[in-house]
């Protein structure tokens, strides 16, 4: 068992550490307030190869491995989770799942241009009615003389109003209502409309929204994979994806500590400073604790995921735990803060506003749970089985 | 055009510590590109650019491990990189390094070679006197504006009074200073592509540089004692009452800065 990094992760992790925290954690807090999307900064990120991080060179991207890609969603994250989501998505929601379930034509057509970071991806799955029970999406496909029909609305859209390539799941099958009807499309920004913009509690330098496909006509090169194949493009990838959500988690809870750590060893109060009262110390302790060991199941399942080897039930372990932990620990953060914890003044309510979402996209902490379940109880019946 | 830049790998962060016993400085932490290095790189790198070829070469000496802060530079562009490692080279102050890094220039015979102006742990700034006295090659250093035309290098570097520009046919040996420019951050496909790039590893010995010219045989410099700083005094801290401005001018008016 070896926990070190290799000398390109390590690089990856400190270029991205750099860039982080010089140009982007310095205006977090504005875009917050604004609720901003800092367009003009993702040109930056595509020309260090931030946008493709673990993308086959031979498709435009930087070719390092899954947990390098890992490890800079963790860095972003760390300085704002919003940039942190925004490339999240646009790698393992978009780019990702058509570079593993595309054709040859699909890949070198579509992954370029998004590994290059020249179009921003999107993942169209969530509506109104269909949630955590995505198979019961209503957007509908039908078939035409050269291609398919879209109709629909999709709901809480990340970059749905910036990208230039969705991947956007619409029922294919009316007959059969749940997710065995479902296909995957590839979809331009052409095709949708975006509406309405989501007010959120925090992740405010994220754009959130709700989109129209309205009647758009696609050719049937735009299905990937097969028809009625659409969930298992939707599993896989989040499969995949609720890894980048867990490290993304881990970096919000670490500029937690970060900021409450530098605040106690400052902050004097009864003649003291409040690092040296056992009360912060050991909340510190748990901190850091609880940090480390989310992590270490992040990097663990993204070791899996890059090894080939099955990390659904590991990646569900990972998000669930990252995911609570940073909502708990930047609510610790604030504490350890006090008064000023609560204000504006300092970065740790936004990291607790920031931190909650984790625990719900990408699959609700409950859902989490049943998918390790079901991990569990299917390898337990294998074993009785074979008995 | 071949241009040589002088790295170093120092202890990462800005707290330094020297081991009391051994009066040396802590390097067991980790360690990272000089950052004053990284100008050096960075200008050498603009300079290939706009000449439209030519090469950048690296050259460190320190343990094994500096090999670390060479492949940051690498993947900022570099194209090849010397590290010139030894146990008999441990120690070394910069008389001892001036010699064993002469000898690797005089094998490369660069048309330039630059330096950053200064290293972060022992903050000398002076290595690249050694060198070029070594090399009887011209040194123009704190240079903040260079510029290479017609085998000639210039340099515009600020002094009290103004600029000093300074001429020097080539080959001249050039330390820049932290204003010349914003060192690029390397991308990842560089960073990928580093450990494809040439990086040869020499020892005093390939150099032909006599032991007791190295590590601490061949240092002059003798370290006899360590002091704290002195206490800067009693401070004041003015908090950001509204009443604050008011404050701060009237200490400054007391001590006679305004
Ligand atoms: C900021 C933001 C960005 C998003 N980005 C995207 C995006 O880019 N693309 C996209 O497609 N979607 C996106 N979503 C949608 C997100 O994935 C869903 O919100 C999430 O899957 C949960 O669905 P829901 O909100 O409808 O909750 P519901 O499914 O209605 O769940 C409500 C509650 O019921 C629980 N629950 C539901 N089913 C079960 C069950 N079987 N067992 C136990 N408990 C259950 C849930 O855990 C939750 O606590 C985003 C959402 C947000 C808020």
């Amino acid at each position: 068992m070896d926990f070190s990094l290799s000398a390109d992760q390590r690089e990856i992790q400190a270029l991205t550490r750099e860039f982080a925290q010089t140009e982007i954690e310095p205006h977090a807090a504005g875009w917050d307030r604004e609720h901003r999307f800092p367009r003009e900064l993702y040109p930056k990120l595509a020309a260090l190869g931030l946008m493709g991080v673990c993308v086959p060179e031979e498709y435009g991207g930087a070719g390092a491995d899954f947990l390098s890609y890992i490890l800079v969603l963790e860095e972003l994250s760390r300085a704002d989770a919003g940039v942190g989501a925004t490339v999240a998505v646009h790698t393992s929601a978009c780019t990702l799942p058509i570079l593993v379930f595309g054709t040859d034509e699909q890949r070198s057509r579509f992954v370029p241009p998004l590994a290059r970071g020249e179009v921003l991806g999107a993942f169209a799955l969530t509506e109104a009615e269909a949630g955590s029970d995505a198979g019961s999406l209503r957007t509908r496909a039908e078939p035409d003389r050269d291609g398919w029909t879209i109709t629909g609305a999709k709901q809480w859209i990340t970059n749905g109003a910036h990208a230039g390539t969705f991947l956007l799941f619409a029922r294919t099958d009316p007959e059969t209502a749940d997710a065995r009807g479902v296909t995957a499309f590839v979809l331009d920004a052409a095709h949708v409309r975006a509406t309405r913009e989501e007010e959120k509690l925090g992740l405010n330098s994220s754009s959130t929204v709700n989109i129209l496909i309205e009647g758009a006509h696609v050719g049937r090169d735009r299905v990937l994979h097969e028809p009625k194949r659409g969930f298992a493009v939707a599993m896989g990838t989040l499969d995949g994806g609720r890894i980048g959500i867990a490290a993304q988690a881990v970096g919000i809870a670490q500029a937690a500590f970060d900021t409450a750590r530098a605040y106690a060893l400052e902050r004097r109060q009864f003649g003291r400073r409040i690092a040296d009262f056992q009360a912060v110390q050991w909340k510190l302790a748990d901190m850091a604790t609880e940090i480390e060991a989310a992590r270490m199941l992040v990097y663990r399942a993204a070791w899996l995921r890059q090894e080939g080897r099955p990390h659904t039930g590991p990646g569900a372990q990972a998000k669930l735990l990252a995911s609570e932990m940073a909502r708990r620990q930047t609510a610790e953060a604030i504490q350890i803060l006090g008064g000023y914890g609560y204000t504006k003044e300092f970065p740790v309510e936004r990291y607790y506003r920031d931190a909650k979402i984790t625990e719900i996209y990408e699959g609700t902490s409950e859902v989490q749970r049943l998918v390790i379940a079901r991990s569990l109880l299917a390898s337990a019946g294998r074993t009785l089985a074979a008995r | 055009m071949r241009i040589a830049v002088c790295v170093k790998q120092v202890p990462e962060g800005a707290a330094k510590r020297i081991d009391p016993a051994t009066r040396r400085l802590d390097r067991a932490g980790e360690g990272a590109l000089n950052a004053y290095d990284a100008n050096a790189v960075e200008e050498a790198l603009r300079l290939k650019e706009s000449a439209g070829e030519g090469e950048v070469v690296l050259l460190t000496m320190g343990p094994a491990r500096a090999a670390d802060a060479i492949r940051k530079a690498l993947a900022m562009g570099a194209d090849r990189a010397i590290l010139v490692t030894d146990d008999a080279a441990a120690g070394s102050d910069l008389l001892a390094t001036s010699i064993a890094l002469a000898r690797a220039l005089e094998r490369e015979q660069p048309d330039l070679v630059l330096f950053g102006q200064q290293a972060a742990d022992s903050d000398g700034a002076v290595l690249w006197g050694a060198v070029a006295d070594r090399l009887r090659r011209p040194l123009i250093s704190q240079v903040a504006e260079l510029t290479l035309a017609d085998g000639v290098v210039t340099g515009k570097r600020q002094s009290e009074f103004g600029y000093d520009v300074i001429r020097a046919p080539l080959p001249a040996v050039v330390a820049v200073s932290d204003s010349i420019n914003e060192p690029r951050y390397p991308s990842l496909k560089g960073i990928m592509g580093a450990k494809k790039k040439p990086q040869e590893t020499l020892t005093l010995a390939d150099l032909g540089v006599e032991s007791d010219r190295a590590g601490e045989a061949g240092s002059r410099t003798e370290v006899l004692a360590l002091s704290e700083p002195p206490s800067r005094g009693e401070s004041r801290r003015i908090d950001g009452d509204g009443a604050a401005p008011e404050a701060i001018i009237a200490f400054l008016a007391e001590k006679r800065l305004v």
